[in-house]
């Protein structure tokens, strides 16, 4: 068994449109580009674990023909919005079960110009008869008639639930977190959009599903990102370089949704956030408090307020006055989302999970230029995806 | 389940906990009889406790909206704006549309009462009308 696990190399491509590669460029790209940074190659690496949601399965294998079939074991993952960090966590838990010293994982999704994600179902078309399907018996589509199955919408439902119950949380304040973090993407070159909007533009852009205007929606965009990890005993024997440049991953944790009574009715992101927020910080021996910048997934401006409060960064109910502190803008105490965020950066689904950690450790290693958080030390990377899956990594500087 | 007429015309509910035969138009679930967890989709065990018997219960028509969202953009054949939300019906939580509302966000509210009521979704060849459930401001 090895207790402690680092990542060694880490990459993510730029996100954005890609029109001209495939999933496998773009992950093979992310691939070589991490092992590179962790100054490896394939033959060091004893497992892999791949994700990709929208494409035609088995990513993990389309890959190693690009990048060198060693006959390791693939594992390949999808566990909707956090594949990525399902992916990086299965390579983490083969070190810890010691059947490997070196992993890799890495995620990738195509997805610019999709568009809405969720809902839909196909029309009674006229004459035929209603005739029951699926376990409700529902004799024609539900969504648009017993609410909503998009993503937008069903996340503006998140936030505002959270209002309700702690008040303070209107359309103005929504579309302000959206302000901070595109605010925040002009300073990085590899984010999907860089532009800073106004409050005034951000709440007048078209309506997508109240609270959320189209900026205040993850961007869909095309992306991949990988990294490679090792064991604490493996990394001795590497160079002092690699070991100064190594982020010790001190608390790796993946959750679902426990029961809940609503759960079945509107998703609960809440719980099993909190639940995983817990074990990372009992792992890691750290608290919120001690966290220099946090990544967490802003699918929606609706769900980042949610999380302030999930991930422990205030007291509870206190999101609203945590936001209204200045705490999460880049200068305040607790930088989230400095990345831009998925609203700004992008979201292709299965790169998020790792491309969120490649941030956090961008600004450990001292490596995040312009953006950089001066002195930050540890960190904290989280993802959802509904279903649920909740992957939170908390990362910490080497002391080499 | 819910339907036992035989004659035609006939109405059928859009879901089957939606009751339309027996008195006043309500919803229904199946309870877990060892915890009293709500499903309105059938389970193979209870996702709260792992219990395996269900009894039908039926659920409050009046109930307070605990959260909204007005869809303004929404697939293809999906009319909008509309507003869906979480309804806390005495207790259980009911997902569904606003109706008889205006559709922004002076008019609808958190915390505003609400009450079960249903409309056509249209008749069939055979002549077979489809009725939906949404909820609609309580006096």
């Amino acid at each position: 068994m090895s207790d402690e696990i680092w990542i060694l190399g880490i990459n993510m491509t730029k996100f954005g449109k890609h029109f001209d590669r495939d999933v496998i460029d773009l992950a093979s790209e992310a691939v070589m580009a991490a092992l590179a940074d962790g100054g490896v190659t394939m033959a060091d690496m004893d497992v892999l674990a791949a994700g990709n949601l929208m494409g035609s399965g088995g990513i993990g294998q389309q890959v190693q023909k690009q990048v060198g079939q060693t006959g390791i074991p693939v594992y390949n993952v999808s566990n909707a919005c956090a594949t990525g960090a399902t992916a990086l966590r299965t390579a983490i838990m083969s070190i810890k079960a010691g059947e490997s010293e070196m992993g890799l994982a890495v995620g990738v999704e195509k997805l610019a110009g999709v568009g809405l994600l969720g809902g839909g179902g196909s029309a009674k078309k006229d004459g035929q008869e209603w005739e029951p399907h699926g376990r409700y018996g529902a004799v024609g589509p539900t969504d648009g008639r017993i609410g909503t199955d998009t993503m937008p919408g069903v996340f503006a439902q998140v936030g505002m639930e959270y209002g309700h119950k702690y008040g303070g949380a209107d359309f103005e304040l929504f579309a302000k977190i959206s302000e901070k973090n595109h605010a925040h993407s002009t300073l990085n070159p590899l984010a999907a959009y860089s532009k800073r909007f106004t409050l005034d533009e951000i709440m007048n852009d078209m309506m997508i599903a109240y609270p959320n205007t189209r900026p205040m929606c993850s961007a869909n965009c095309d992306g991949a990102a990988a990294a490679v990890v090792v064991s604490g005993e493996k990394l001795k024997s590497l160079s002092l370089e690699q070991q100064r440049r190594a982020v010790k991953v001190s608390a790796s944790v993946l959750t679902s949704d426990p029961w809940q009574e609503a759960c079945q009715v509107l998703p609960d992101v809440n719980t099993l956030t909190r639940n995983a927020a817990q074990t990372a910080y009992e792992q890691a021996g750290v608290g919120p408090d001690e966290l220099d910048l946090v990544e967490l997934h802003d699918c929606f401006a609706t769900a980042e307020l949610v999380h302030y409060d999930n991930l422990g960064l205030c007291e509870k109910g206190g999101a609203v006055d945590f936001f209204n502190s200045g705490a999460p803008w880049r200068d305040g105490s607790k930088p989230v989302n400095v990345s831009g965020g998925l609203q700004s950066k992008g979201h292709p689904i299965s790169a998020t999970g790792i491309a969120n950690i490649w941030e956090v450790c961008h600004h450990l290693r001292g490596e995040a230029g312009d953006r950089q958080i001066e002195g930050a030390k540890v960190g904290l990377a989280h993802v959802i995806g509904l279903g649920s899956a909740c992957g939170i990594h908390i990362l910490e500087k080497s002391a080499a | 389940m819910t339907g036992t007429a035989t004659s035609s015309p006939e109405r059928v509910p859009l879901v089957d906990y939606l009751v339309l035969d027996d008195g006043p138009p309500h919803l229904i679930a199946h309870e877990c009889t060892s915890c009293g967890a709500r499903y309105f989709d059938r389970r193979n065990a209870c996702a709260s406790c792992f219990g395996t018997d269900f009894t039908t219960v039926e659920i409050a028509t009046e109930g307070t909206l605990r959260t909204f969202t007005i869809v303004a953009f929404a697939a293809p054949g999906v009319e909008v704006p509309f507003v869906s939300g979480v309804i806390d019906c005495d207790g259980t939580s009911v997902r569904g549309n606003l109706t008889n509302v205006e559709p922004d966000s002076d008019h609808v509210q958190t915390g505003m009462k609400v009450r079960l009521t249903t409309y056509s979704l249209g008749t069939d060849d055979q002549g077979t009308e489809a009725i939906s459930f949404a909820f609609e401001p309580a006096p």
